[in-house]
C-alpha cells in the first residue's frame, strides 16, 4: 500500500508503454495513412486528401464490402446456431468434464489455422470425404462441387472461427443461474418459453461477445479465400492485404482497415450496452 | 484506571475521512495492557475501520496512534507490533498450517530452529499441532480459525486484533471458541482487541466493552455496566431488548422523580441527572425488570394492560402487553412449573410494574 | 433433451473440430502423393520430412518464435494484471479497457498497423518485429486471464501478509506470484498457442530472412503442398499434446 512503490511504477510503464507503442502508435499511424495519397517509393505521401475514402464509398467496393458482410455474418449465425447448443450442453456437466471439454475445443488451435484450412479441401474437394460420405448415404447422386466455391469458403469460415463463438458463450451460460431456468419451469413455462424469455435475454452478452468474434475476424481472414475459395477477392481482408502487397496503395488499405475498426467499435458499443442491461437487471 | 507506564495502544483525536464521508470522528481512546477490549456496534459503524487503523491497513485523516507509546501514526503494518485474525482468516492457500504461522517469524529472518520452536508453542497454544502439516482447503472452519490464531500470535505481538472472527461459526461452536479465546487471552497476557455486533459475544468475553455508532464511541464500560445503566437510547436499544416509555417530569427531589410515563403518574429513581418539571423523559426496563400482576380493580398510578400473546421460551415466558394507551412491551417470567395457574393467561388484564430501581431514565433527545 | 441426445451433439460437433485434423494426421501415413485417394500405410512422408531441412527449420523458427513471445507477454501480462489488481493509479481504467479492446481488434488491422509502424520505424523485418508483434497480440490475453485468477483472490490475504511484516516484495514473491500460478502457466500456454496459430499478422510483418511455418506452407498452397507437411503437422501436434499433458500432471502433483 506504499504511495510510491518503485515495482508499481515499473509494471504499470512496462505494460503502458507497450500498448502506446505497439498498438495505439500504429493505429494512428493507420488512421493518418488513410489520408495520405499514394507514393511511389515511399509509400503514402503528402498532399493530405479524402480520394481514399471516396473511392471505399464507390460501387465497386461497397459490392465487395456487402458480399464479405453477408458471408461473415452468415458464419457467425452458423457458428451461433452450432455452438449455442454445444455451450449450453457443455456449461451444464460437471466441473471436471466442463474443463475437460473447453480443452479439447481449444486442442485443434495447436495446429495453425492455415493448416487446418488447408486440412479442409482433403475434406471437400470433389473426391473427398464428404461427397463419399453423401454418396454413400444416397443423398446425392453425383459429387458436390463445393471446393473453390463461396461455400467453401463460408464452411472454411465457420469452422475455423467456431471455438470463438463457443468460449464467450460458455462463459456467459456458466454463470446463468440453472436455477432462474427450474423457477420459470416452476411457474408453468414450458422449455421454448424458458429459453426465449429467461436463458436467451441473460446470456445476450455471450451472444453478442461471440458473435463479435467470429463477424469481426471472419471479414478479413483473407487466407480461407485463397485456399478454399480459388484465389478470389472474397473478403475485405484480400481487398487489404492487395492493396498492401500487389496494388500498392496503402492509403486505401488503411482507409480500409480504419473502416475495420470503425465497426468493431461499433460492435464494442453494442456489446457494452447488452452487458450493463443484463447486469443491470441481475442487480435488480 | 491510570497507571504509570504508557498504555498498550492509544488513539488521539483520531477521524477518518473517505472523500466527504467521515467514518471515524474525533476518537480518543486508551486500551490498557493486557486488557479484553471489544468494540461493539451495528455493521456500517466504523468498527473495522478502528481496528484497521491499528493495522495499519489505513491511514488516520487526523490524529495520532501510540502502540506502547511509539507513535506509529505513519508506519506501514508490517513495521506495527500489532497482529490481525482476519474474518475470512485469510490464510495463505498455497501453504501448510506451519508454513503460514511461520509466515511472520520468517519475515523477521528467524533462524529455523528458532520459527520451529516458536511455531509449534504456538499451534500447541491453540491445539493444532497435529494439523501442521495440512494445507487451509483441508481443514474444519474452527480449524482454520485456530491456524490464523496461532498465525497471529507467533510474533508475540503487542495485541492481538480480531475482526468478527466468529462470525462464519455456527453457534455451539462459537460458543465453545469465545471459551477458549478468553483462556488464551489469560495465558498469553497479551492484549486482545475484538471487533463484533454479536452484544452477547462482546459481553461474555471483554473486560470492557466499546459501544461504537456512526463512528463515535457511545459508551465505553464493563459489560455490566453497559447493560444495566446505559448512558443513552442508542446503547440501551442496541445491547439487548428494552421497553421504551414516554413521558414527562413533573417535580424531583434529590434522586427521587415524579414523573408521569405513558400519562400515568409514576415514581422513578433519576440518577444523578437533574430535570425541569414539563421536560420530556424516556424510562427505560429490561423485559426482565418487568414485574406483572394481576389487575384486582383499577390504582391510581401505575400502568396497565392487557397479555396481548404468550411465548414459550422453555426456562422463561415471554409476554407481550399492550398497554391502555396503545404501546406493546414484552416482559420475561420465569416459568413457575410447580403452579402453572399462577400464569398469565392471553386476554388477560394486568398491572404492569417493575423492580424498584432498576429503571433507566434518559432525557428524551429526540432518538 | 435427453442425455443421449446431449451426448451425441456434442460428438458430433467435436467431430466437426477434429475431422481435419484426423483426415491429415491419417494422410500423413498415406503412400499416395496425392490428397485424395488412400493406397495404403507407409511412412515416406516421414522419411522425406527428415531430409526437407527448409520445412524443418520453419516449423522450429515457429516453436521457437511461440515459446519466446509467450514468455516475454507473460512476464509482462502477470506485472500488468498485478499493478491493475493492486495499485490504483492514473489512466488504470483505460489500460484495461484498451487490453479488453485489443482483444476483439481483427488480426488484419493490427496486422497493417505494426506493418506502418516498423516500416516507419526503418526496422528490418525478420525475427525481432515478429517477436514484437507476437507479443502484442498475446499480452491482453495473458493480462485477463491472470487478472480473472487474481480478483478472485481474498485481498486480506495481502494484508495478512503485511501484517505479518512482509514488504511489498516479499508479498509479491510469497504470495501473489504462487496463487496466481496457475493463471501464469495458463497464460503462457494461451500465448503460446494463439502464436503457433497465427497467420494474418505473421503474414505482414515477416521478411524473408525469417520464414516461419504457416507462411511458408502459405506460399506452397498454389504449388500444391507436398504430404510431407501433413507429416510435419502430425508431428507438431503430437509434441504440443505432449508438452500439455505433461504441464497438467505435473500441476496435479504439486497441488
Amino acid at each position: 500500500m506504499t504511495e510510491r512503490s518503485p515495482f508499481r511504477n515499473l509494471a504499470v510503464a512496462a505494460v503502458g508503454g507497450w500498448l502506446t507503442v505497439f498498438v495505439i502508435l500504429p493505429n494512428l499511424m493507420t488512421l493518418a495513412t488513410s489520408f495520405l495519397s499514394r507514393g511511389e517509393v515511399e509509400f503514402a505521401i503528402l498532399p493530405i486528401t479524402f480520394s481514399s475514402y471516396r473511392e471505399l464509398a464507390g460501387p465497386e467496393f461497397l459490392r465487395m464490402f456487402l458480399d464479405s458482410a453477408w458471408l461473415a455474418l452468415g458464419a457467425a449465425m452458423a457458428c451461433l446456431a452450432i455452438g449455442y447448443p454445444f455451450a449450453y450442453i457443455l456449461a451444464r456437466l460437471s466441473p471436471k468434464k466442463r474443463k475437460l471439454g473447453l480443452l479439447f475445443v481449444i486442442i485443434p488451435f495447436w495446429t495453425n489455422s492455415l493448416i487446418r484450412t488447408y486440412a479442409l479441401i482433403t475434406i471437400l474437394n470433389a473426391n473427398g470425404l464428404l461427397n463419399k460420405v453423401l454418396l454413400g448415404l444416397g443423398l446425392i447422386s453425383a459429387p458436390l462441387d463445393i471446393l473453390y466455391t463461396e461455400t467453401a469458403v463460408f464452411i472454411g469460415l465457420a469452422y475455423t472461427l467456431l471455438p470463438f463463438m463457443i468460449l464467450p458463450l460458455y462463459a456467459s451460460i456458466e454463470k446463468l443461474d440453472p436455477r432462474l431456468i427450474e423457477a420459470a419451469r416452476d411457474l408453468g413455462a414450458g422449455s421454448f418459453q424458458t429459453f426465449f424469455r429467461v436463458s436467451l435475454p441473460l446470456t445476450l452478452p455471450g451472444i453478442v461477445a461471440g458473435t463479435m468474434l467470429v463477424f469481426l475476424p471472419a471479414l478479413g481472414m483473407f487466407y480461407v479465400p485463397d485456399v478454399l475459395g480459388g484465389s478470389r477477392s472474397l473478403l475485405v481482408g484480400n481487398f487489404i492485404r492487395n492493396q498492401f502487397l500487389t496494388a500498392r496503395n496503402w492509403p486505401l488499405g488503411s482507409a480500409a482497415s480504419v473502416l475495420l475498426t470503425a465497426i468493431m467499435a461499433l460492435l464494442l458499443a453494442v456489446y457494452y450496452f447488452c452487458n450493463k442491461r443484463v447486469r443491470r437487471e441481475a442487480a435488480a | 484506571m491510570e497507571t504509570s507506564s504508557p498504555p498498550c495502544i492509544e488513539l488521539e483525536r483520531v477521524s477518518k475521512s473517505y472523500g466527504d464521508l467521515t467514518v471515524i470522528h474525533d476518537l480518543s481512546l486508551r486500551i490498557h495492557d493486557g486488557e479484553f477490549l471489544t468494540f461493539l456496534g451495528p455493521s456500517g459503524c466504523g468498527k473495522t475501520t478502528i481496528l484497521r487503523l491499528l493495522a495499519g491497513f489505513e491511514r488516520p485523516t487526523t490524529g495520532r496512534l501510540r502502540i506502547r507509546g511509539q507513535d506509529v501514526t505513519g508506519e506501514p503494518p508490517n513495521r506495527r507490533a500489532v497482529n490481525t485474525v482476519f474474518q475470512s482468516y485469510a490464510l495463505f492457500p498455497h501453504m501448510t498450517v506451519f508454513e503460514n504461522a511461520a509466515f511472520g517469524l520468517r519475515m523477521r529472518r528467524k533462524s529455523k530452529e528458532e520459527i520451529r520452536v516458536r511455531v509449534e508453542e504456538a499451534l500447541r497454544a491453540v491445539k493444532m499441532l497435529s494439523f501442521a502439516g495440512r494445507r487451509p482447503s483441508q481443514l474444519s472452519g474452527g480449524q482454520q480459525q485456530r491456524a490464523a490464531i496461532a498465525r497471529a500470535i507467533v510474533n508475540k505481538p503487542a495485541a492481538l486484533l480480531l475482526d468478527e472472527p466468529l462470525s462464519a461459526l455456527d453457534a455451539k461452536l462459537r460458543k465453545e471458541v469465545q471459551l477458549e479465546l478468553k483462556e488464551l487471552r489469560r495465558k498469553l497476557g497479551i492484549t486482545f482487541v475484538f471487533v463484533t455486533h454479536d452484544q452477547e459475544e462482546a459481553f461474555s468475553m471483554s473486560d470492557r466493552v466499546a459501544v461504537i455508532n456512526h463512528g463515535v464511541i457511545e459508551q465505553i464500560d464493563a459489560p455490566n455496566v453497559i447493560y444495566e445503566t446505559p448512558k443513552n437510547l442508542f446503547v440501551a436499544r442496541f445491547v439487548g431488548e428494552i421497553n421504551v416509555f414516554d413521558g414527562v417530569a413533573v417535580s424531583q427531589n434529590g434522586k427521587v422523580l415524579d414523573a408521569r410515563v405513558e400519562g400515568r403518574p409514576c415514581r422513578l429513581n433519576a440518577g444523578e441527572r437533574r430535570y425541569a418539571p414539563g421536560q420530556k423523559i424516556k424510562t427505560l426496563l429490561r423485559p426482565e425488570d418487568i414485574r406483572l400482576e394481576k389487575a384486582n380493580g383499577e390504582t391510581p398510578d401505575g400502568l396497565f394492560g392487557v397479555v396481548a400473546d404468550t411465548v414459550y421460551k422453555g426456562m422463561t415466558i415471554d409476554l407481550i402487553i399492550e398497554t391502555d394507551g396503545g404501546k406493546k412491551i414484552s416482559a420475561t417470567e420465569f416459568f413457575n412449573e410447580d403452579a402453572p395457574e399462577a400464569m398469565f393467561e392471553k386476554g388477560e388484564r394486568v398491572r404492569v410494574d417493575w423492580v424498584e430501581d432498576w429503571e433507566v431514565v434518559l432525557p428524551d433527545d429526540g432518538a | 433433451m435427453k442425455r443421449s441426445l446431449k451426448a451425441a451433439y456434442l460428438t458430433a460437433v467435436y467431430g466437426f473440430l477434429y475431422l481435419p485434423l484426423l483426415v491429415l494426421i491419417a494422410f500423413s501415413f498415406n503412400d499416395s502423393k496425392f490428397l485424395v485417394s488412400w493406397k495404403g500405410f507407409s511412412l515416406r512422408w516421414y522419411a522425406s520430412l527428415a531430409g526437407n531441412s527448409s520445412l524443418l527449420d520453419a516449423a522450429l523458427r515457429s516453436l521457437a518464435l511461440a515459446a519466446s513471445s509467450a514468455t516475454a507477454a507473460t512476464l509482462i501480462g502477470a506485472l500488468a494484471a498485478i499493478a491493475l489488481k493492486r495499485y490504483r493509479f492514473a489512466g488504470r481504467k483505460a489500460l484495461s479497457a484498451s487490453l479488453y479492446v485489443v482483444t476483439v481488434s481483427p488480426d488484419i488491422v493490427m496486422g497493417i498497423s505494426l506493418l506502418i509502424l516498423f516500416i516507419t520505424l526503418n526496422l528490418p523485418l525478420g525475427f525481432l518485429t515478429l517477436f514484437l508483434s507476437h507479443v502484442t497480440f498475446c499480452l491482453p490475453f495473458v493480462t485477463i486471464t491472470i487478472l480473472a485468477r487474481l480478483s478472485g483472490m481474498d485481498q486480506s490475504l495481502i494484508e495478512a501478509a503485511a501484517d505479518l511484516g512482509a514488504g511489498e516484495y516479499a508479498i509479491f514473491r510469497l504470495v501473489i506470484l504462487p496463487i496466481a500460478m496457475p493463471a501464469v502457466m495458463a497464460g503462457w500456454l494461451l500465448s503460446f498457442t494463439l502464436s503457433l496459430d497465427d497467420v494474418i499478422v505473421s503474414f505482414f510483418v515477416t521478411g524473408p530472412s525469417f520464414e516461419i511455418l504457416p507462411l511458408k506452407i502459405y506460399s506452397m498452397v498454389r504449388l500444391g503442398v507436398k504430404p510431407e507437411v501433413n507429416a510435419l503437422c502430425a508431428v507438431m501436434f503430437a509434441i504440443t499434446l505432449m508438452v500439455v499433458g505433461a504441464t497438467q500432471l505435473l500441476m496435479k502433483e504439486k497441488r
